[in-house]
């Protein structure tokens, strides 16, 4: 938790002192005012008080009350400042680690809660410093000051209060022993009923094709009921926490009236009794003001673990290195252009036991076209991840242009290669801003450079047909295209790029035969000297390329063309033969 | 595990500052407040008795706390007397025993009514999940192709707990509040009419002033909850692309466009957090502003031997009384709003069309043969575009029928009326003669089994998931039917068998998760079959063993398979090929190939050389 704070800028810093002196100048004012209302019982009882008497310590008051105010305007504005700077800062911080982050680290904290941290944990942050600087810092002064006070005008009250601010305590630790741990479970609760409610909707017509309503019901019914169990219970002891208050508060107004009659009837001449009877009313304010601030330091409780917990992710996330360095170079070895290098390449997933790759070496020179193909599970996609050092190898060498990728600064060996993902990725925005989409080291892209990859990609039919054809806008995630249409602009966003390099991850198969078969077609014609790799299930995709490489838990099972691999390659054969029949295999 | 797809709503993120429902800071506005709260009202009517016990108690704990300082007033003027004479301490002690008493009383009733409207919201919130979550399985499936699945998950739960949790508050705090406020108001007037015009006047004055600064901040509450959604969305964005952002060397220019969006934060952000964080200052100003006016004008009152000094004390205490209700109501009323927004969203879903009642159907097929029967069938999706026109076709019992055609071609349309989850606009549908639309909806199902694209699993284990709702399934059954799919072996191998749980951690494959789909089909074992789209994420290898399943699968069974891959569907008795909604040819394989068409384009389209 304090570790998170070691991102506050010098000045926040100021203003959090600065904050200090006023909170303390603030609880002073705030404690005054009793005491000019002491002044005021006292003249009262004295017989005769003339009206300007009384106005004087009115107006202190009032300027008490003002003064207050005011310096409780300006901590707010520190609080919100330095709050909400510090929450930008860190959400910043936390964006930018992210993005430097490798598959490694993306995969060790998962997606989902990388945007979690980066969203809801940093406003739990802003949450507590705006509050802390408030009334965290606030509560104990004014508790402290204010038993001060008191503490000398007679055991008996201070007794009380004592007593007022233990109930106070014993309620806040049975709701802390009772209630705040199922807290966490309701959330789990609800993330179950949640849970078993997507199952029924996404398997909609499998629930309703196997007559399974009722089941889906029962679940729904078990998850429900331990849920609003759990609930009641909370509900329930948390109940008693404004009954409670509004009880310790007004018990011990009356208590302090209670004993002070006492008090003041022991005392034995009549000023004394005078000033007994004027200590009793500013206590019983004082008295308030302790419990209220108790009632603030409450609140510790309940948000500091909150913001504690969303610290502690915070700083997992900033305190993770991205164990892939950067090298420097810039340029590839002359006469190597387009040149793909695995030396005896072998790759571990960090933790796992066993290697994914083991052993893998080819070559893919200029313009040529090497495919992958094997069994889910084989490591193909691993294999491509490589080149674009979405993980670094765990032994041998990768080479793009001669050069080990590991030397590249990043930017120079991306714009290198135009990479299609298996799924496809589309962000917000337009087809052309999809496709155009990056830098690549070369100019920014032109109109015709965007339609003409599209026409590459075999998409100028369908984002015609859009309302706004290239200028038409793509949702988040882009699910206002169909499956096919979206592999398509990525697609095109690869081809837009003119890299030396195409890595197609499985990127056809969304494809119907058809168009995949143009496609290639197109590409072929249109980059004649660019090198692809290409990941995919169908034969049909992958035939005619230059060399396949077969691989079989992580191993080259076989390499060469497809009439080669036909002859001598059992696995390959036997993925060929389940797609087309001997003699279509033949007819070639 | 299949809900990766889903698109997420989000929940609101929670907004900075310390107090939650603020006044002017209106939640979400519903569109018709009493109508909803009428449904709400005759929703809960069940426990609405028990609701009204509590508000009366809640009314009769503010009414005896009111009382408090009447009585403090009492035994101050006590004392005072005391000062210059003798003591009543007798009396006073017996006006601190009927204080304690009192104060004692109202806790309970508070507690009492808090304990009930807990009780109560929350069972009413859990009878709300259930009907929402039956009605899910009660609504055409037509419902769900306009809805997103986010938007029901989220009147599931978010919606919901909205309701549970402000009425819960709400409206004990709105009773508790009005009474507190208007009994306070009127003891004051009571009491001293001079003291209470000076209360309420400087309350007044206060509240001006926090009405002012309120409305001017709004704007800054909206366009930082605006701005809130805009970066949470840019994040969720680039983190799910991140590959692709990193290797197209956009990080630049997607740091860029995050901190344009996060200095606009920044900027309502602070000033939002300052006016908010100025509430409780004003607040506490109010409280002293009041506190100071009542000590000096009853001071003045003392001197001029208007009133006592009880009566100082007493106001002290009121002025107090006086103004957090006026806080507690305006919070209560927004939240009065969110409930509303929130049940109206939920009683919209609650009122959607159902599918039809049936129960009086009881045409049923017995010795099912398999003969299925299109009859000039007509549909649409929506009545204004009907995408299958006049479709007839004949499978007989035991045939295996292929449908192929393009995406969107209406393959799938197909299925959902074979299973009747969508009705007819025209034609019929016979099986052994009998029509489909004569049955209930579940006897069609019945007839079934399924295996669909998507593989459907829960989380539970791999047994639960294989037997799914079928009764009386014995452990032997399930091996059985793993051993007839392949998959057996590997399940076997999982460190706790068929007991494993399936959940994301599980890393089964997408071909694995398709064998446990066709076990399913398996042991569901009824007399027809549909495999739709079931085998094109699937690697090849695995296919094979995928195909050699459903090959066992479809033995005796009428099936109808819908698949990308053509050499899968090639020893098909008949071929139906779509394209546009339409049955454009027909026949098997041969015959097809023959009559050069669509489905020879398509399927000779695979094997042509790319240069």
């Amino acid at each position: 938790m304090i570790r998170i704070f070691r991102y506050l800028k010098k000045k926040e810093v100021a203003f959090i002192l600065i904050s200090l002196v006023f909170i303390v100048g603030q609880v002073w004012l705030d404690l005054k005012l009793p005491d000019y209302m002491k002044d005021i019982t006292v003249l009262i009882q004295k017989k005769n008080t003339e009206l300007a008497d009384v106005l004087k310590p009115g107006f202190k008051m009032l300027g008490c009350a003002f003064g207050s105010l005011a310096l409780s305007c300006i901590v707010g504005f520190f609080a919100a400042k330095v709050a909400a700077g510090f929450a930008n800062r860190l959400r910043s911080k936390t964006f930018s680690s992210v993005q430097n982050f490798s598959m490694e680290e993306i995969n060790k904290f998962s997606t989902a809660s990388l945007i979690t941290r980066s969203t809801n944990d940093i406003t739990q942050i802003q949450m507590f410093i705006a509050m802390g600087l408030q009334v965290l810092i606030k509560a104990p002064i004014l508790a402290v000051w204010a038993i001060m006070k008191i503490l000398n005008k007679g055991w008996q009250w201070t007794a009380a209060t004592g007593g007022a601010v233990g109930v106070l305590c014993l309620i806040i630790l049975f709701i802390l022993i009772f209630a705040v741990p199922k807290f966490k479970i309701v959330q789990n609760l609800t993330d179950n009923l949640n849970r078993v409610t997507r199952e029924n909707l996404t398997g909609i017509r499998v629930v309703r094709a196997y007559n399974a309503e009722n089941y889906q019901q029962n679940k729904f019914e078990d998850a429900n009921q331990k849920l609003t169990a759990t609930n009641l219970f909370v509900n329930r002891v948390m109940a008693i926490m404004m009954p409670g208050m509004s009880l310790i508060m007004s018990g011990l107004s009356l208590s302090i009236y209670w004993i002070g009659a006492y008090i003041i009837n022991s005392a034995s001449t009549m000023p004394d009794k005078g000033q007994r009877f004027a200590d009793m009313v500013v206590f019983s304010s004082y008295a308030v003001q302790v419990v209220i601030a108790f009632m603030m330091m409450t609140m510790i409780f309940i948000i500091a673990p909150r913001a504690a917990v969303s610290a502690k992710r915070i700083n997992e996330v900033l305190d993770t290195k991205c164990r892939i360095i950067n090298g420097s170079k810039t340029q590839g070895l002359n006469g190597s252009e387009g040149c793909i290098e695995f030396r005896n390449v072998s790759f571990k997933y960090p933790d796992a036991s066993d290697y994914t790759l083991s052993n893998i070496s080819f070559t893919a020179k200029k313009g040529e076209t090497v495919a992958f193909i094997g069994a889910t599970g084989s490591g193909k996609t691993t294999l491509v991840n490589l080149i674009p050092r979405f993980y670094d190898v765990t032994e041998g060498d990768v080479l793009v242009d001669g050069v080990n990728v590991r030397e590249y600064a990043k930017e120079s060996l991306n714009d290198r290669i135009g990479y299609v993902s298996q799924k496809a990725v589309l962000f917000s925005g337009t087809v052309a801003s999809n496709v155009a989409y990056g830098e690549n080291g070369k100019n920014s892209y032109s109109e015709n450079d965007v339609k003409k990859a599209v026409e590459i990609a075999q998409g100028t039919e369908f984002v015609e047909k859009m309302p706004d054809t290239f200028n038409a806008s793509i949702a988040q995630g882009g699910n206002n295209v169909s499956g096919g249409q979206k592999q398509r602009i990525a697609i095109a966003r690869a081809v837009c790029r003119k890299p030396e390099i195409y890595i197609f991850d499985d990127s056809f198969s969304a494809l119907d035969y058809k168009t995949d078969k143009t496609l290639r077609a197109a590409l072929k014609r249109e980059t004649a000297n660019t090198t692809s790799i290409i990941v995919a299930q169908r034969i049909g995709t992958i035939k005619n390329a230059d060399k396949i490489i077969v691989l079989d838990d992580g191993k080259i099972a076989g390499s060469g063309t497809h009439s080669q691999l036909m002859k001598n390659c059992e696995i390959y054969r036997e993925i060929a033969l389940s797609q087309l029949s001997k003699e279509e295999l033949e007819n070639d | 595990m299949t809900n990766q797809e889903t698109p997420q709503r989000h929940r609101k993120p929670p907004m900075g500052g310390p107090m939650g429902g603020r006044p002017g800071m209106g939640g979400e506005k519903p569109k018709e407040f009493k109508k909803t709260f009428g449904k709400l009202i005759k929703y809960c009517d069940k426990y609405i008795p028990i609701i009204v016990v509590a508000l009366i108690l809640s009314f009769a704990g503010t009414i005896l706390s009111l009382i408090g300082p009447n009585k403090l007033s009492d035994i101050t003027d006590i004392i005072a007397k005391g000062i210059m004479g003798n003591m009543k301490m007798n009396k006073i002690d017996r006006i601190g025993f009927f204080l304690a008493a009192i104060y004692g009383i109202s806790f309970i009733f508070t507690y009492i009514q808090g304990f009930i409207m807990a009780t109560v919201t929350q069972k009413i919130s859990k009878r709300m999940r259930s009907d929402i979550s039956e009605k899910i399985n009660r609504v055409p499936l037509n419902y769900f192709n306009k809805t997103s699945y986010g938007d029901v998950l989220s009147r599931v739960t978010n919606d919901v707990d909205t309701i549970g949790q402000t009425l819960n508050q709400s409206v004990g705090m709105l009773v508790t509040a009005v009474t507190m406020f208007l009994g306070s108001l009127l003891m004051m007037f009571i009491t001293n009419a001079t003291m209470a015009v000076t209360a309420v006047i400087t309350t007044i004055l206060g509240f001006v002033l926090m009405m002012l600064i309120m409305s001017r901040s709004q704007k800054y509450f909206l366009s930082q909850q605006n701005e809130l959604g805009k970066i949470n969305g840019h994040i969720e964005e680039i983190y799910t692309g991140h590959n692709v952002v990193n290797v197209y060397n956009g990080t630049k220019k997607a740091q860029a466009e995050f901190e344009a969006i996060n200095s606009r934060l920044y900027n309502s952000a602070w000033k939002s957090q300052f006016l908010s964080g100025l509430m409780m200052p004003i607040m506490g100003f109010i409280g002293n502003f009041g506190y100071v006016a009542v000590c000096v004008v009853g001071a003045l009152l003392v001197i001029n031997g208007k009133i006592t000094f009880g009566v100082i004390v007493a106001f002290m205490i009121y002025i107090r009384l006086f103004t957090n209700p006026l806080s507690q109501i305006a919070q209560a009323a927004t939240s009065l709003q969110s409930t509303a927004a929130a049940a109206e969203r939920v009683f919209e879903f609650l009122g959607e069309d159902e599918l039809s009642d049936e129960s009086r159907k009881s045409a049923s097929v017995s010795e099912v043969k398999g003969d299925v029967e299109f009859k000039n069938v007509k549909f649409g999706y929506t009545p204004e575009k009907i995408i299958i026109n006049n479709f007839s076709a004949h499978a007989h019992a035991g045939q295996k029928v292929a449908i192929v055609g393009p995406t969107g071609a209406g393959k799938t349309t197909l299925v959902n009326l074979l299973m009747r989850f969508y009705e007819l606009d025209g034609g019929n549908i016979l099986i052994d003669g009998v029509s489909t639309t004569d049955m209930s909806r579940s006897s069609v199902h019945d007839l079934f089994c399924m295996v669909l694209q998507d593989t459907w699993l829960f989380e539970g284990t791999i047994k639960e998931n294989i037997v799914y709702s079928k009764q009386n399934v014995s452990d032997e059954d399930v091996v059985k039917a793993c051993k007839a799919v392949g998959i057996d072996h590997f399940i076997r191998t999982l460190p706790h068998g068929y007991d494993t749980i399936l959940n994301d951690k599980a890393n089964l494959s997408a071909g694995q998760k398709q064998l446990i789909t066709i076990a399913r089909a398996m042991i569901e074992n009824a007399p027809l079959l549909i495999l739709d789209e079931a085998t094109s994420s699937v690697d090849t290898r695995t296919e094979l063993q995928i195909q050699k399943a459903m090959d066992s699968l479809t033995v005796g069974r009428t099936s109808f398979v819908i698949a990308h891959r053509l050499s899968t569907i090639k020893n098909a008795d008949l071929i139906l090929v779509m394209k546009d909604g339409d049955i454009i040819e027909s026949g098997n394989h041969i015959q097809l190939l023959e009559q050069n068409g669509f489905y020879a384009e398509l399927y000779n389209s695979q094997f042509e050389k790319t240069a």
